[in-house]
């Protein structure tokens, strides 16, 4: 068989391969490379070492730094939050009263919308509530830090939801019912028995959420636009604007820019890892 | 019997429950198309009181929004930027992912690292370079952005068309060999027919993507000419100071009703797209 197909690979992988080169390896290696230069467009690069790094983490105080904590708060809290009402709602949901499948399709909805238009949707309604108290979005950070987290979790949570079903429904009708036998009440099943078998759907539906809010840059960008002075950027902003709103800073964003992949990455790699060993313990 | 009363009583609470809890889901939702139809100062001023003949605004936001952002050339490019890509992925990478399944070497497990690598990689590390190539390229048409996102999407569609790939017999397309079928024939006629439930799972994955992206064609599409509707939408604010938040609601309101329409006709492709997405994990 292999010798059959072998010699088609101009046919069958370069179709890909080429566009997948110039869209994702050439760019990420130029940027690892520019990184480490002084540039202003791709051609004048000039190798620097690290003094990119060394300017991104020495930025004032709405800069890298403030962004990097507010968005791993951020990516915690909403990953948090989002789960715990993913699988509450699932837990009821798969309980079988009338309307559930439709209660379902609405729960789902708001993912489909895309951040841009969430956004502007959100500030509105947050705007129109704050109001009454005299304040906006923008009056200070933690608003838009909160405002943020009502979008996400309105967005998200149908989508764990919905994993977090069929996790539910994968668990075999003999487990539950030999609880049931043997006296388990509905706290001791749910602890005892559907958490621990939920545990794949917990560490997919956790990676999504943290890469989700680590990732997020369209809501943020909508909501409250960093404002007040930069405080409510989340990273994925901090970086777009280091490098399009600011003349000779390209160097430090792209050095802002390599930090934010490393630590992405760390959280995937931690993530197989933590689904590998269970895999073990089945 | 006195249980299954009991338990009859507590489903429709139950019911009773999800639906107060469903109908305050959709306020946002509802708020945004009652604002679409007020004048812009009533929306800041009352955003949740129903229109009323003072405040009541007809189609104007309507009409403003559409021409200030021209809002149906943007769809227009949008259905065409995403119909063209998502096709264009399918079609590669199903062939690309078949290639690598099927051939066992060195080069294509490097290939495949890559392509699962590069799932994880945030848009922002290739945001600069990237859009520089791309505009080096001339790759800023609505025609031009489809290698742009057959390149950064293929590694989730490659990785899922490989996960497919290993649970697919292999003996049906050796005796399609046998039989005289050249590799291109074999694809076509045994492979692609197998996948095509799981090709629309992830077609609608890159949908979702691809429809509500917004840097992306931002940073690489020549925006005086052409904008898809996330960017137009971004556009109401740029440029006019203050935004005009009637047309912005009437925007907002026309830019979700072509997704409800389609989330409900293809809702059960949706959630098993979303299933077969979260295996990846």
């Amino acid at each position: 068989m292999e010798r059959y197909i072998k010699g088609y690979w101009p046919i069958f992988l370069l179709p890909t391969l080429i566009p997948f080169l110039m869209a994702f390896v050439v760019p990420f290696a130029m940027g690892l490379y520019l990184s480490l230069c002084d540039f202003t467009t791709v051609s004048n690069a000039v190798f620097v070492g690290f003094g990119n790094y060394i300017k991104a983490f020495s930025e004032g105080a709405a800069g890298f730094v403030h962004a990097l904590w507010f968005t791993g708060l951020f990516a915690l809290l909403s990953t948090v939050l989002i789960n715990l009402l993913g699988l509450t709602l699932a837990l009821l949901l798969v309980r079988g009263f009338r309307g559930t499948s439709l209660f379902r399709t609405v729960f789902f909805m708001p993912n489909l919308i895309g951040g841009i238009v969430l956004g502007w949707l959100w500030q509105v309604l947050l705007n129109g509530l704050l109001a009454k108290a005299g304040l906006t979005l923008v009056s200070n950070e933690w608003y838009g830090f909160w405002g943020l987290l009502a979008v996400m979790l309105w967005q998200q949570a149908g989508y764990m939801m919905i994993i977090y079903i069929s996790g539910l429904q994968s668990i075999p009708d003999e487990l539950m019912e030999a609880a049931s036998m043997d006296g388990a009440g509905r706290w001791q099943t749910l602890i005892r028995i559907k958490l621990p078998m939920l545990m794949p759907s917990v560490t997919i539906c956790t990676f999504l959420s943290l890469t989700n809010g680590f990732k997020l840059f369209d809501q943020n960008l909508a909501l409250t636009n960093g404002m007040p002075g930069n405080r409510s950027q989340l990273l994925a902003l901090n970086i777009y604007q280091t490098f399009y709103g600011r003349i000779g800073w390209e160097g430090a964003g792209q050095a802002k820019a390599v930090v934010f992949c490393a630590i992405v990455v760390a959280i995937a790699l931690l993530q197989l890892r933590l689904t590998h060993e269970r895999e073990v313990q089945q | 019997m006195k249980n299954r009363s009991f338990k009859k009583q507590k489903n429709n609470a139950l019911t009773l429950l999800f639906t107060a809890v469903c109908a305050l889901y959709m306020v946002p939702l509802a708020v945004m198309v009652l604002n679409s139809f007020k004048k812009k100062v009533f929306i800041s001023r009352q955003p949740f009181a129903i229109p009323n003949p003072d405040s009541f605004a007809g189609w104007a936001n309507y009409q403003k929004g559409v021409e200030l952002t021209r809002f149906f050339e943007a769809m227009g490019y949008s259905l065409v930027i995403t119909v063209l890509s998502v096709t264009v992925i399918l079609l590669c990478t199903s062939m690309c992912a078949w290639y690598i399944s099927r051939i066992r070497s060195g080069a294509t497990r490097v290939v495949y690292s890559l392509f699962v690598f590069s799932m994880v990689v945030p848009f922002q590390m290739v945001m600069f370079t990237l859009s520089k190539l791309a505009n080096a390229l001339g790759l800023i048409t609505p025609l031009g952005i489809v290698p742009v996102y057959l390149g950064f999407g293929a590694g989730l569609a490659v990785f899922m068309f490989c996960g497919y790939m290993k649970a697919c017999p292999i003996a049906i397309e050796e005796s399609a060999m046998i039989d005289g079928c050249r590799p291109l024939r074999v694809f076509f006629g045994v492979v692609l027919p197998i996948l095509r439930p799981n090709a629309i799972s992830i077609g609608i994955l890159e949908v979702m993507w691809i429809w509500n992206d917004y840097l992306l064609p931002y940073l690489v599409l020549d925006l005086k000419r052409f904008k898809t509707i996330p960017i137009a939408i971004q556009y109401l604010k740029g440029g006019y100071g203050s935004v005009d938040m009637g047309a912005m609601m009437a925007m907002l309101t026309l830019a979700i009703l072509p997704i409800v329409v389609f989330y409900l006709g293809s809702q059960r492709y949706i959630v098993s797209g979303i299933m077969a997405g979260a295996v990846k994990g």
